[in-house]
């Protein structure tokens, strides 16, 4: 078994923070991330990238008032 | 902004929902209709679209609540309504919008090669140079700045892309929603995410690198 090279460890990164790698695999990527400050730099970035994605402000448009009351209204007497 | 009360169990609801109980159909359209126009947005290609999306998705949910099994949850199911009406709609407008996998997309590096040692290096596939750390949140005095650089990574994103990201990481759905919502495999699923994430990690980076730049310009003046 040879160790993981970082270029193919960047391609794991997802499967490993979805805890999708077998067993195996998984021990490897651990194990380059303890010796390889490049690699943990790239894994904790895509982490803040998950993380700003999820802090993205609401979606500035609610429905607006007459869609809401038209819905209100379908819903009381839905369509035949 | 609308309340967004705590939303009653599935169950209830669904219950609710059939009784043509209105409050609980006010529930669900408040605190799910804003979600719902940022994947439709994700999608079609106008925002004015993707609001008329989001309303006919509603339509279908009202005529279809009889028919919903619960062999998901009710917001998964008015999710896979939604994607649905959503890609019929981008149809229309010329958009093809398909799952399956593109020859060519899925394998592809997610990160220059240029990046790392080549053969004749001295570690080859290793870094050449380590990535540049960013500024942490606390030091980051442009949060909006950040995530305006955010939205527009995301509208670079191929479409299949964009969708999966935008219900994974902007929306926090877990992967087996997505496979569900979207009707794709794992695998498949995680292949967009995996390229979607690289692709958005990359411009942050260029972002940051280039801001980091301008700093030391900055304070390198009296």
């Amino acid at each position: 078994m040879t160790d993981l090279n970082c270029d193919q460890l960047v391609e794991l990164v997802t499967d490993y923070l979805d805890g999708a790698l077998d067993e195996e695999t998984e021990r490897r990527v651990a194990d380059h991330l303890v010796g390889c400050d490049g690699c943990t730099t790239y894994v904790q970035q895509i982490r803040r990238t998950i993380t700003t994605l999820g802090s993205a402000p609401p979606a500035d448009v609610e429905l607006s008032d007459e869609a809401r009351d038209a819905l209100l209204a379908a819903f009381r007497e839905p369509p035949r | 902004m609308r309340d967004q009360a705590e939303l009653p169990t599935d169950a209830e609801l669904i219950d609710r929902l059939r009784n043509r109980d209105e409050d609980a159909f006010a529930l669900v359209l408040d605190a799910w209709s804003g979600g719902m126009a940022r994947v439709a947005r994700s999608i079609v290609s106008t925002h004015a679209s993707a609001d008329e999306v989001v309303q006919d998705a509603w339509l279908a949910v009202v005529q279809g609540i009889g028919r919903f099994e619960g062999r998901s949850s009710l917001k998964t199911w008015v999710y896979r309504i939604l994607v649905n009406t959503a890609k019929r709609r981008a149809m229309r407008e010329g958009r093809q919008v398909s799952w399956s996998p593109v020859a060519g997309e899925d394998d592809s590096p997610t990160v220059d090669p240029a990046r790392f040692g080549g053969p004749g290096d001295r570690f080859p596939g290793h870094w050449l140079a380590f990535p540049a750390p960013w500024p942490s949140p606390e030091q980051d005095m442009l949060a909006g700045e950040v995530q305006a650089h955010v939205e527009v990574a995301l509208a670079e994103l191929p479409d299949r892309q964009r969708v999966v990201i935008t219900l994974r990481d902007v929306e926090g759905y877990s992967a087996d929603e997505v496979s569900s919502i979207l009707q794709i495999s794992a695998a498949n699923q995680r292949v967009l995410l995996h390229r979607a994430r690289a692709l958005v990690r990359g411009k942050l980076e260029e972002y940051f690198v280039a801001s980091a730049a301008t700093d030391v310009g900055t304070e390198a003046r009296p």
